[in-house]
């Protein structure tokens, strides 16, 4: 990382501490925000998170790798997760993973090699009666098919 | 996305107008707010079904400079999605219910602990508070009332069904993974930031609504004796009507069923993933404290589902969703996934097989929280409410 990227960085978790403050209960907040944003909390920015709460890096670290929606590897731009659960399943959820795998060229797990898309599943989004469905990065979209879903990614593009 | 509001019964859809609970609750007094509730029999409406206002009781009673009010908006359990409603289409119900609460147990703040997955709301929530600041519905003095503040900050989950669980739910708030505590002590007493807390679900604040402006003797009249008012049913699966359904307590499955419209029917999973499977020769069981009390999931499976194959989604769900800090859970439900597979594969023998049902057992009493106590109930039930299916008739296998 450059000399830059890093003060620009530090810059703004700083200005993220400054608006939920130093209180360990403002560290989720802080790194969904730095997720937001870069879409992944680098070990650098758990580093300055860790220093501007006052906490050890390794607390910072273990709420990163305990949720599902922080992460601290590289992201695409989109984050595109596909639900699993089992209404989601009764009703096509195959069909359309295999149709976005197709598509974009990668698993389930994988980042396009352009970077705009990542690829997961997720549990239960709260959809079960308009299955299958998935959430491009917070927006939700129900009654996927294949061809609909390809629709919606070819936007992100 | 739509939202799907199939049925609005006679409690929670009732009439109601922004504000009318705090009104009335300023007008009664703190004491007959708690008075009301507790003629109301409200029981949480997550699905543990703990009486609410021994919950307010409590937390009224404690005492300590500050007092937490929380909102469990983290509906994670498979199969519902009621709250998912209520949040974008009555958040009157649910904020006006958190700010009787705050107005009873004397509390300042109250915090909604939004899933992660439904930051898509965030927005219309937020300007929705704005607007009951501008209405004196929130901030100082509420309606007047001198020294009665409270105001409602949101705060987001980041994908974890645990944080559900109320102690879970806590430490995700205070800046932690979201691992549950020992109880006791119980949040009543010792919960956010060490303080007297009530947490309590998105629907169970709208309830608190209608039973404090129009009384717990009116709710009484919906419902059964001792499952009072009606319940928000999420219904999904093989039915040609699924959504949001209110009905009241005490209705049967086979009257669900017929109301969603749903055909060749073979098994209803009541309560979630973490709930029961319930055979067709027990249609006609009740929904209600009495029999079947749950947080309101239906799940609807017809003939030409392979209940196998829902058991290893539900068991692969909890693999991924226990939290990991109690052994029980960690390595139980990974146990009873294997279990699963080797089902699938025609490679188990019955002897193992009782061998996991008593480990399932084994983590019901001695799991840490209600993850790992509740997730060996599908497999404890749908192997043995389809053994016939599973082992007899070669469906288990493919």
């Amino acid at each position: 990382m450059l000399v830059l990227e890093k003060n620009s960085l530090s810059e703004e978790i700083s200005k993220l501490v400054d608006l939920y403050g130093k209180d360990r209960s403002s560290l989720l907040p802080i790194l969904q925000g730095i997720e937001k944003n870069h879409k992944y909390i680098s070990d650098f920015a758990q580093q300055e998170v860790a220093r501007l709460l006052d906490i050890h890096p390794v607390e910072v670290y273990s709420v990163v790798t305990f949720y599902s929606f922080l992460t601290h590897k590289p992201m695409g731009r989109n984050v595109v997760r596909l639900c699993q659960t089992i209404t989601c399943d009764m009703f096509g959820k195959e069909a359309v993973a295999k149709a976005i795998e197709r598509e974009l060229g990668i698993k389930f797990g994988e980042t396009t090699k352009d970077k705009s898309v990542t690829l997961e599943y997720a549990n239960c989004l709260g959809m079960c009666d308009q299955g299958p469905a998935m959430l491009v990065n917070d927006q939700v979209y129900s009654h996927l098919t294949p061809e609909k879903a390809i629709e919606i990614l070819e936007k992100l593009k | 996305m739509e939202n799907k509001l199939k049925r609005e019964g006679a409690v929670i859809f009732s009439e109601y107008n922004r504000g009318d609970a705090v009104k009335k609750a300023i007008s009664i007094g703190r004491e007959d707010v708690l008075f009301e509730l507790k003629e109301s029999k409200l029981r949480g409406r997550g699905g543990a079904g703990f009486p609410t206002s021994t919950k307010w009781m409590l937390t009224a009673a404690a005492k300590a400079e500050k007092k937490y009010v929380i909102c469990n908006a983290d509906e994670g359990e498979p199969g519902t999605f009621k709250d998912r409603v209520l949040l974008l289409e009555y958040p009157e119900l649910v904020f006006d219910g958190m700010v009787v609460g705050g107005y009873a147990i004397g509390a300042k703040e109250g915090i909604v602990y939004l899933r992660g997955e439904y930051e898509y709301m965030l927005k219309s929530l937020q300007d929705y508070l704005e607007e009951m600041r501008k209405d004196n519905l929130l901030g100082k003095d509420i309606l007047g009332k001198k020294g009665f503040d409270f105001d409602i900050i949101i705060r987001l989950g980041s994908g974890a069904y645990v944080c559900g669980e109320e102690t879970a739910l806590i430490e995700s708030l205070e800046g932690h993974r979201g691992e549950a505590r020992n109880r006791p002590p119980f949040p009543v007493n010792t919960g956010l930031n060490g303080k007297p807390t009530t947490v309590n679900n998105v629907e169970t604040f709208a309830s608190v609504a209608h039973i404090v402006t129009k009384g717990g003797s009116w709710y009484c009249q919906h419902g059964t004796d001792k499952s009072t008012g009606s319940k928000l049913f999420s219904v999904s699966g093989d039915c040609k009507k699924p959504g949001v359904y209110e009905l009241p307590w005490g209705t049967t499955i086979n009257e669900l069923l017929k109301i969603v419209e749903a055909d060749n029917t073979k098994a209803v999973q009541v309560g979630g993933a973490s709930g029961l499977c319930v055979p067709k020769s027990q249609f006609d069981r009740q929904l209600g404290y009495e029999d079947l009390g749950t947080g309101g999931s239906i799940m609807v499976f017809n003939e030409s589902r392979n209940m196998l194959h829902v058991l290893k989604n539900f068991m692969e769900f909890f693999v991924e969703e226990s939290c990991g800090q109690c052994t029980p859970c960690r390595i139980g439900n990974v146990k009873l996934l294997e279990g699963v597979e080797m089902i699938e594969k025609g490679e188990y023998t019955f002897n193992y097989i009782n061998k996991l049902k008593e480990l399932g057992e084994t983590m019901r009493i001695s799991s840490k929280c209600g993850l790992g106590q509740s997730s060996p109930n599908p497999f404890i039930s749908i192997l043995e409410n389809f053994k016939e299916e599973i082992f007899n008739n070669g469906k288990g296998g493919k």
